[in-house]
């Protein structure tokens, strides 16, 4: 990798200051999507401003009727989470898929997010939830959050602080593993909470994370696996690569949606 | 270049490195610990997995300033002084869990993160499972499979 | 059968140091002084190179030189070569083109080294590598074999026409022909053998130092046979004179095949140090392994059957092209010829077969001998044959291929083999009991419940190991000959060494070897070191692949202490005042017949160096021998594996259920290490046959260039595996042993192909039968037929 100046706050305001004086600078939470694509020198940041020491953005809460995430969670923490598995185990299951138990044990929610991988898990858990992202600046919500593949609406300087997802009553997540890389060749998160009903699909579409509108139409008469029973979606849009086909990935959301509402419905 | 401190295998250690020195390659070119292995360069192997505060880690995937003040337990550091094997190294050994060698360490590192996630009562599909961080390309994990089953079992009897 | 002797599971010596972190690979190595190599590579799969401008990155931070393919010339610098010749058809030779070790002119595939950083550390290196600017002039790539040879693609080498290395043939083409003119049936498949990467987990790494003073270069690399590197590096790359080149392989983190061959780098790097006078490393990162390391398989085949009315064979006949890449690699040519048609009689009795195999250059990385080496790929078309024509014919698999098995030995078959012993229906027999063959229709039934679609297929394979008679490949085209040697070094003390030319690289030679020492000369297994992998030590050898070292190596130790016994016997007779005629030696025990005199074998050693009881003229002082095994055939190795396996017709995922393996090895010295090997093969082979797969793009840039893209098999895509042996000698070795190591991967391609299109009920699937693949199989099933 190339060379960067090194730096750890102990506060998100002292890290938003370091960002600001480093415009080339990056954050690391926990590194493992950041530190893969430097070593191949795919990304040269001028500075790494380290957050693993800044307190307060870690830890997984009950908020009233919302989960709230602290950026710096590592994926472990969440999927361990006694309080989340048993106010929503689908959520706590999202984190329990990602890569491998070292990469769990590293990585983090708030690094995964503003990563926004189109094959990553999170990004699927965050729309299929409707959750909030909460920043040093302002709030976002998870729809106007995920802009594109690897894009988000955070604006330079902005550090994610926290994530709150609304507690649904039936969550669950489905997720086809990419054979090499452990990535969602396609993820399926569905979730009911009252009337809200959202069917948020990642790692099929060559736009990043997106919702199947049609779905959650047909969901709102019944939540059930039946409700989408023949329901398909276009395959074009859909990404190609050697181990999926379009046609495939559209297939698949069908069937891992399927599976979704069958779980958590279960 | 930066200074940089930590606990490696019980002994304090120092360093001063280019920011960009990724852990493994502080373990083993500074400090000459040369059982942490390096088989890929996109985190998927597992041969440079290492333990940082008591939690298995990928040290190819960690910058030695970001281990800063922590305690670091390679697979060096963990026979006894004495020269006593762990008994989780004892049953790669006894089950013939490896072949050439290169993904041992890793594998060693990782069998015992599982055992601290998940007891001493390990089944196969769940230590199959939770190998996924880990590749061999010898032994069809066969029989890893069945040392760490084992090893688990034994560290209890410890 | 002692506790430490020949058929005991020993635990392995070497284990030690492995587990606590102790092995000492390549680049576990370092020397005084040591600098980094980095090498500049080609982004292109096929480019003129107009100019190379390095004088930026010589001046960067920490770089000692810069070198070139130019310079690489002016200093005579020899080209890499391939070691086997192949003739055509009309008896030309193959056209081997030019492969220097940095391109100068040139560049054929993407990562061609174009030039090397010698720097102070890699970051530096690596540094310095982006500063330097090779103007490139981007010629059209071709990747795929046929449209290689087709009129009017980019030629690679401007001295080959149509890209084509060799037009080869074996067999009677007029033999096959009438025969399958007067077939009852005829059975034709189009099989892709699709190209690997072989991901041995130590990446290739090399450390060159050389010694001003005496002029002497060291190398220490990541070698299956450190010997025949030295040999090549010195007489055809010429960079020094043999005796003044040491090659050392030290621990080596597992080679199938990819660690025979020599590299660009390593003689760059012996070259580089030479020049910058210090030490000189370089380890690939796993990146530049997918790039550089020699890739496996990559043939095209049509393939045809033909029967009797009673499913009876009469003749095969297969036409291949081989993709050898943008270089021919060291041992490539003799793959896709000699390893792989010679076998595809399989286990039958096959009157007439017919071969033509078409080797060709293509903008890829090269292509070489990977785990099975021609023998998977031929098993893979006899077997994938043979089940799609029992299901033509509605003939059970199991009994087409009883009907076919070769029962009588010695057997010739059509294709220059001699079978020499082996027992097909036993195996396949002991397979079936032990896969529960007869319990699967039920099962299939309850799968098929769950919604599950469950197949069972088998493969009966045979391959030529032990290779070889140096007389027989040295006709077949072989530059060396492929005998191996030891050398027993026992001390006055009565502890041993054995001096091999084989080398492991996980296989536990150190622990085989030894038990064989053992047993043999009755002292304890402690007292046994196997000394393998450096050219300063050991007498020239071979070096370990194709199943190999048991067979050859081991016959060589066994000859070596033959002589041993018959020289300690003559000082036994001086010590104990008896004829020579009289000793007699026994678990490590001097007797004379019909006294109650002896002698342990440490007391006999020990007098070996004394010499107080014989003079000079009577015998020589010492107890060190030396033998040079040349085998009189190749081993047949020979087994069936049978895999069943469950697809999720919503996903199209396979699942492998049960895998059960019965191998006929021949003798086993340790079973352990040998259930080991075929654990690690057949994971190997499923690997081949679900997941890997190497894809270059049209533009040649290689899709699959890391772990990310590229699928390695993990504990969870298998299930336990179920392994059995069965036992017939072979005669062709001292030990009566054949050879384990590539059997798995021989064996298991087929296997899980013949299972799923057994379960699927089409035998339109390729590999890796992803799961994609299955579920698009699937599809074209359902969806009516087009008009």
């Amino acid at each position: 990798m190339y060379n960067f100046t090194f730096h750890r706050p102990t506060t998100v305001r002292q890290a938003a200051g370091l960002l600001a004086r480093n415009p080339d600078g990056k954050l690391l939470a926990g590194g493992h999507s950041l530190l893969p694509v430097m070593k191949q020198r795919l990304a040269q940041p001028s500075a790494i401003v380290d957050l693993s020491l800044v307190e307060g953005i870690t830890g997984v809460e009950l908020k009233g009727r919302s989960v709230s995430i602290g950026a710096m969670t590592r994926h472990a923490d969440v999927a361990n989470s006694p309080v989340l598995k048993e106010v929503m185990p689908g959520l706590a299951a999202v984190p329990g898929s990602i890569g491998d138990p070292q990469v769990r044990n590293r990585g983090t929610i708030g690094g995964s997010i503003a990563n926004n991988d189109p094959n990553a898990d999170y990004p699927a858990a965050c729309l299929g939830l409707g959750a909030t992202i909460i920043t040093n600046k302002r709030r976002i919500a998870a729809d106007d959050f995920f802009q594109g593949m690897f894009t988000t609406a955070l604006e330079e300087g902005e550090i994610i602080v926290r994530i709150s997802f609304p507690v649904a009553k039936k969550a669950a997540y489905e997720k086809f593993k990419h054979p090499a890389s452990g990535f969602a060749l396609v993820g399926v998160f569905v979730s009911k909470r009252g009337p809200d009903i959202r069917v948020a699909v990642t790692g099929a579409g060559a736009n990043g994370v997106f919702r199947v509108p049609t779905f959650e139409e047909a969901l709102k008469k019944r939540f059930a696996a039946k409700s989408i029973e023949g329901l398909t979606i276009p395959a074009s849009g859909m990404n190609a690569d050697i181990h999926a086909s379009p046609e495939y990935r559209a297939h698949l959301v069908g069937v891992l949606a399927k599976r979704a509402l069958n779980k958590a419905n279960a | 270049m930066a200074a940089v401190s930590m606990t490696v295998n019980g002994k304090a250690v120092t360093g001063d490195v280019e920011p960009r020195t990724l852990l493994v390659q502080f373990l083993r070119e500074n400090l000459r610990l040369t059982g942490t292995h390096v088989g890929c360069d996109t985190s998927q192997c597992g041969a440079c997995i290492i333990h940082l505060d008591g939690i298995a880690a990928k040290a190819c995937t960690t910058l030695a300033l970001q281990c800063e003040g922590s305690s670091i337990t390679t697979i060096e550091g963990l026979a006894e002084p004495g020269g006593a094997l762990h008994p989780m190294q004892e049953a790669f050994r006894e089950h013939h869990g490896l072949q050439c060698g290169y993904c041992t360490p890793g594998m060693i590192m990782s069998a015992l993160d599982i055992v601290r996630r998940n007891g001493n009562d390990l089944d196969e599909h769940l230590i199959r499972d939770q190998l996924d961080g880990n590749i061999c390309r010898c032994t069809g994990y066969h029989n890893i499979v069945k040392a760490i089953e084992s090893g688990a079992k034994n560290m209890a009897a410890k | 059968m002692s506790a430490t002797g020949i058929g005991a599971p020993v635990r392995r010596k070497e284990d030690f140091r492995f587990i606590t972190g102790q092995g000492q690979y390549t680049d576990d190595v370092t020397r005084p002084g040591e600098t980094r190599a980095v090498f500049v590579r080609s982004p292109h799969a096929h480019a003129k190179i107009k100019s190379i401008d390095v004088a930026a990155a010589k001046a960067m931070p920490g770089v000692i030189d810069v070198l070139t393919g130019a310079q690489l010339a002016t200093d005579k610098i020899g080209n890499l070569i391939c070691g086997w010749m192949i003739h055509s058809k009309d008896g030309t030779p193959m056209k081997m083109s030019a492969h220097p070790a940095l391109a100068a002119t040139k560049v054929n595939c993407v990562g061609d080294a174009v030039a090397v950083v010698i720097a102070e550390s890699v970051a530096l290196g690596k540094d310095a590598a982006e500063a330097v600017v090779v103007d490139y002039e981007v010629l059209p790539a071709v990747v795929d074999p046929a449209k290689a040879q087709a009129s009017g693609a980019p030629q690679i080498h401007a001295d080959i026409a149509d890209n084509t290395i060799y037009q080869w043939h074996l067999g009677e083409k007029k033999d096959v022909d009438a025969a399958f003119a007067a077939a009852k049936h005829v059975t034709k498949l189009d099989i892709i053998n699709n190209r690997l990467v072989p991901n041995a987990m130590e990446p290739r790494a090399a450390l060159a130092d050389y010694d001003a003073g005496t002029d002497n270069l060291t190398l220490w690399n990541t070698s299956q046979n450190p010997h025949v590197a030295r040999l090549v590096i010195s007489a055809f790359v010429g960079m020094a004179p043999e005796h003044k080149l040491r090659v050392i392989a030290p621990d080596v983190g597992g080679g199938f095949g990819s660690k025979i061959f020599i590299y660009p780098e390593e003689v760059v790097c012996l070259w580089a140090s030479r020049k910058v006078k210090r030490p000189v490393k370089w380890t690939s990162d796993r990146s530049e392994a997918f790039l550089t390391d020699a890739h496996g398989r990559d043939h095209v085949t049509h393939a045809e059957l033909a029967l009797d009315a009673n499913g009876k064979i009469l003749a095969l006949r297969a036409k291949t092209i081989a993709n050898l890449g943008a270089y021919m690699s060291t041992f490539s040519s003799s793959v896709p010829t000699y390893l792989y048609a010679t076998l595809l009689s399989g286990q039958y009795n096959i009157p007439s077969i017919y071969c033509e195999v078409d080797a060709v250059y293509t903008n890829t990385a090269p292509v070489d001998a990977y785990r099975g080496a021609g023998r998977p790929e031929a098993t893979f078309v006899v077997e994938r044959l043979v089940e799609v024509a029992a299901r033509e014919m509605q003939i059970d698999p199991a009994d087409l291929r009883r009907r076919n098995f070769i029962t009588a030995f010695p057997h010739q078959t059509p294709v220059i083999m001699a079978y020499d012993g082996g027992d097909y229906n036993a195996s396949l027999k002991k397979a079936m009991d032990m896969a529960d063959v007869k319990g699967f229709p039920k099962r299939k039934r309850d799968a098929a419940r769950n919604g599950k679609l469950r197949g069972l297929g088998y493969s009966t394979y045979i391959e030529a190991c032990g290779i070889a008679p140096s007389q027989a490949v040295g006709s077949l085209g072989a530059g060396v000959g492929l005998w191996e040697s030891a050398e027993v070094r026992v001390n006055p003390t009565g502890s041993v060494e054995v001096l091999t030319g084989s080398h492991a690289h996980g296989q536990g030679h150190e622990t085989t070897f030894a038990q064989l020492v053992s047993e043999r000369l009755g002292i304890p297994i402690e007292n046994v070191s196997i000394v393998h992998g450096d050219t300063d030590k050991v007498q020239f050898g071979m070096g370990t692949y194709g199943s190999r070292s048991g067979a050859v190596g081991m016959s060589a130790i066994v000859k070596a202490l033959d002589k041993i016994e018959i020289k300690a016997k003559k000082v036994a007779a001086f010590m104990m005042e008896a004829a020579e005629g009289d000793i007699e030696f026994k678990d490590g025990k001097f007797t004379v017949a019909g006294t109650d005199k002896s002698a342990a074998f440490g007391d006999v050693a020990l007098n070996a160096y004394i010499a107080h009881k014989f003079t000079g003229a009577e015998l020589e002082p010492g107890l060190k021998e030396t033998s040079f095994y040349d085998p009189t055939n190749f081993t047949f190795p020979a087994g069936c594996h049978i895999c069943e396996i469950e697809i999720d017709t919503e996903t199209g995922k396979t699942e492998i259920i049960n895998w059960t393996a019965v191998d006929d090895f021949g003798t086993i010295i340790n079973p352990m290490i040998v259930e080991g090997q075929v654990h690690g093969g057949i994971a190997q082979g499923v690997g081949q046959a679900l997941m890997e797969g190497a894809y270059y793009d049209a533009a040649g840039q290689l899709v699959t260039g890391s772990m990310m893209d590229y699928s390695m098999p993990r504990a969870h895509d298998f299930p336990s595996f179920h392994v059995g042996m069965t036992e017939t000698k072979s005669p062709s070795n001292p030990l009566g042993m054949k050879g384990c190591g590539e059997a798995g991967a021989i064996a298991s391609p087929a296997a899980v192909i013949n299972a799923i299109t057994d379960a699927i009920g089409t035998e339109a699937i390729a590999m890796p039968a992803t799961a994609n693949a299955v579920w698009t199989a699937l599809q074209k099933l359902q969806a009516p037929k087009a008009a």
